[in-house]
């Protein structure tokens, strides 16, 4: 198998902590992995992205081509369609409805969505509504990639077993609610 | 072991492994995390190795030789314009060489996502006649740590290693040792005279140094990180050093039809790039950075060989490379996905709300509405983005600590107001003895210390001076009722507008000093204890 993951968002949005449970699963299978990061400049409320490329096969580019990523999981709608370029065709944009407007010209919010929804396999949710009603507020982001489980090619029960690698040290509570926004996500997919 | 590391992880977790006893560092995208990950390590608390941050890059370069002079193993780490600021004794340290071994981690950053330049490091390691090491995945990183070590003793020389900032902060899985090496004994070369440079010795050392360059380039020429990769397609070969080397690969996922030669160890290998110009009809050159393999390839022997690279346009003359930039150059065809959008705007990055900068580009706009020819000579910090709109607020930025001094320069020409503004850490880094200058003239400018607290802009480091900064100020000859002290928040802005008022009608020099933590570092130290009280 082989994957290519574009995780984007704004600066403080927490995108890799998503990265990181992706990372774990696919190194518990021993798979291969590179992950380039964003640090530095970009993370004061600056758009930030990170590739993430896991494989059964040695995996040469930090870096996805273009055309190339199978998954773009977004925290922010318009942050999404920053790397439509880098999508394939047949690629899923897996993306949180929710824009973060700190910039004086944000694109009309209904347009971005109209642009999402061009866009052949797209999930669009309500993270943090979603996240709100059931309790756990501070597990939003799971719920993306609870959204994106198909589209990675990672076994769900692999997923939760990385949530519970992941997030062990931090307690019970956390886990189970890391656990139940994995659930949310994947009923949420089509 | 296997460990999903940082390629600056691979690199601190390899310099530990390999027997290190001191990291020496001033922090700098994106070259941080190596010693944030050696003051994070068990191994590196249990050796007690050396591993707290210094002023800046010049302190840090001397104090790792004074280590390497005492037979201990020294890593020194930097940002690309962090070795301008200690050129001067790592320029040095290839005359007197060393005893422990040294390496000199610089991380370049081409693209320039937090820099002023996109310089290549790889040009100072020539200039400083020392072997230079340029990993290409983050495996051969941690490897080369240990090799680079030992050439270093076996050479008597600093080794250089160079990364760019998709090594630096790229992750992968990589196999580490269960055991590491065991610290070198103290010992020092009680004979030795090439530690004093002194023209005498300097002159004998400078004979020795150039007669080992055929040495390091014999060894760059049989290096396990130089492969000559044959293929049978000989009209194009291509030479692919660092990390430029993985877009190639990624380009021909079941192997490149034309010969590679990779590059990761230098003087270069001339010996093997003369092979390729010899039997291959034309040669594209892949690095990332400055055209450095391909001026020299160009100048010394092009052979026959048609030379194609960054120079002639098939790849982009300034920037990163990318898979995609190789795919174009290589004609391999570029795959096509969705069209870019119209709606997407920039977003660049912004002080952070309530940072007590943004408090103070609001009272020093104040006040200068009053002075519409005032100029404001900037600095290097979270305060530079003071430059964009709301603020608009500094005319210039250039290097760490150039602000006082232009400001002072500017006064010399005539200017006033002359405004200098400078983080605190910036300002034990390179600003006091600029400051010094500007007291012992009485220079008329008006420096404003912005103390957060912290070196914010790298993630919020420990800055030297905190705690010091009026007794550095009074220490100087800074006339006490001239150094100033506020609070920059809201309701204190009466007192702050007041205060640059009156310090900018001073003719002479004085320094406000506005003092409030940085809201990252603030929100971290707030957790911590919270997480302490729960535990108790
Ligand atoms: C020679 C050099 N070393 C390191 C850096 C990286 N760097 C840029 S800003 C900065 C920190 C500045 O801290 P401070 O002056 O306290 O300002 P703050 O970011 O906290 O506002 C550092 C280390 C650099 N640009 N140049
Ligand atoms: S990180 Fe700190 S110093 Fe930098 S903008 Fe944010 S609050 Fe200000």
């Amino acid at each position: 198998m082989k994957t290519d993951i574009i995780l984007c968002g704004v600066g403080g949005q927490g995108i890799l902590s998503i990265a990181t449970v992706i990372g774990e699963a696919a190194m518990h299978e021993n798979l291969y992995i590179k992950q380039a990061e964003v640090h530095g400049m970009s993370q004061r409320g600056g758009d930030v992205q990170s590739n993430l490329r896991i494989s059964s096969n040695p995996i040469s580019s930090d870096l996805i081509a273009l055309g190339s990523a199978d998954v773009i999981i977004s925290m922010e709608p318009m942050e999404a369609l920053r790397y439509l370029p880098f999508l394939n065709k047949e690629g899923w944009i897996i993306t949180s409805s929710k824009p973060f407007v700190n910039i004086p010209n944000y694109p009309d919010v209904d347009k971005v969505m109209a642009d999402l929804n061009k866009v052949k396999n797209v999930i669009i949710l309500d993270i943090e509504q979603l996240a709100q009603d059931n309790g756990i507020a501070r597990s939003a982001n799971v719920i993306l990639l609870g959204a994106a489980q198909k589209a990675l090619g990672i076994e769900y029960e692999k997923l939760e077993n990385a949530i519970r690698r992941v997030f062990g040290r931090k307690g019970d509570a956390v886990v189970d609610a890391n656990l139940k926004a994995l659930a949310i996500g994947k009923e949420a997919q089509r | 072991m296997r460990k999903l590391l940082l390629g600056d992880e691979a690199i601190a977790q390899g310099a530990l492994d390999a027997g290190l006893s001191g990291v020496y560092a001033y922090p700098g995208t994106p070259s941080t995390e190596i010693t944030e990950y050696i003051q994070n390590s068990k191994l590196a608390a249990e050796r007690n190795v050396h591993r707290r941050w210094c002023c800046n890059e010049k302190t840090a370069m001397e104090a790792a030789l004074g280590m390497s002079f005492m037979g201990k193993r020294a890593l020194v780490c930097m940002k690309h314009v962090g070795l301008n600021v200690c050129a001067d004794p790592f320029v040095n340290s290839g005359m007197t060489g060393v005893n422990g071994g040294l390496v000199v981690l610089v991380a370049d950053d081409p693209s320039m996502h937090s820099s002023q330049d996109e310089q290549d490091s790889r040009f100072y390691g020539k200039f400083a006649m020392i072997p230079t090491l340029e990993p290409s995945t983050q495996q051969e990183a941690y490897d080369m740590m240990e090799k680079a070590y030992e050439l270093s003793e076996q050479v008597c020389l600093p080794v250089l290693m160079r990364v760019t900032t998709r090594m630096a902060h790229s992750r992968a899985v990589v196999e580490v040792k269960e055991t590491p090496r065991a610290e070198n004994e103290l010992n020092y070369d009680a004979k030795a005279s090439h530690w004093v440079l002194l023209p005498g010795n300097a002159i004998k050392r400078n004979i020795t140094v150039t007669g080992q360059q055929a040495e390091l380039e014999q060894r760059a020429v049989e290096s396990e990180y130089n492969k000559y990769i044959d293929a049978s397609d000989h009209s194009l070969g291509v030479i692919a050093s660092g990390i430029a080397y993985n877009y190639l690969m990624e380009c021909y996922p079941d192997g490149c039809p034309y010969p590679v030669l990779k590059i990761s160890q230098y003087p270069m290998p001339k010996e093997l790039i003369g092979r390729m110009t010899a039997e291959c009809d034309a040669v594209l050159i892949a690095e990332e950075g400055q055209p450095f393999i391909e001026d020299l390839v160009r100048g010394v022997m092009p052979g026959n060989a048609v030379i194609k690279g960054r120079l002639t346009g098939e790849l982009p003359r300034t920037g990163e490379l990318s898979p995609d930039a190789l795919k174009r150059a290589l004609g391999v065809e570029v795959r096509e996905g969705y069209d870019s959008c119209e709606d997407v705007a920039p977003r660049p990055p912004a002080l952070c709300q309530g940072c007590g900068h943004r408090d103070v580009y609001t009272a020093l706009n104040e006040v200068l509405k009053d002075y519409p020819n005032a100029r404001v000579f900037g600095d290097i910090g979270c305060y530079t983005l003071g430059f964009m709109p709301p603020f608009k607020a500094i005319h210039s930025c250039v290097d760490m600590g150039a602000s006082i001094t232009m400001a002072k320069g500017a006064s010399d020409a005539g200017q006033w107001p002359a405004v200098a503004i400078i983080g605190d850490s910036t300002f034990t880094h390179s600003g006091m003895t600029g400051l010094l200058d500007a007291i012992n003239e009485n220079a008329n400018i008006t420096v404003i210390i912005s103390d957060n607290l912290t070196t914010g802009m790298t993630g919020g480091q420990d800055s030297a001076g905190t705690g010091k900064f009026e007794a550095i100020c009074r220490g100087l000859g800074l006339p006490e009722e001239h150094l100033r002290v506020v609070v920059p928040l809201p309701k204190n802005m009466p007192e702050i507008t007041q205060m640059l008022r009156e310090e900018i009608e001073y003719r002479g020099t004085s320094v406000i000093i506005p003092r409030r933590e940085c809201m990252q570092t603030l929100q971290r130290h707030l957790k911590q204890k919270k997480a302490q009280e729960a535990k108790k």
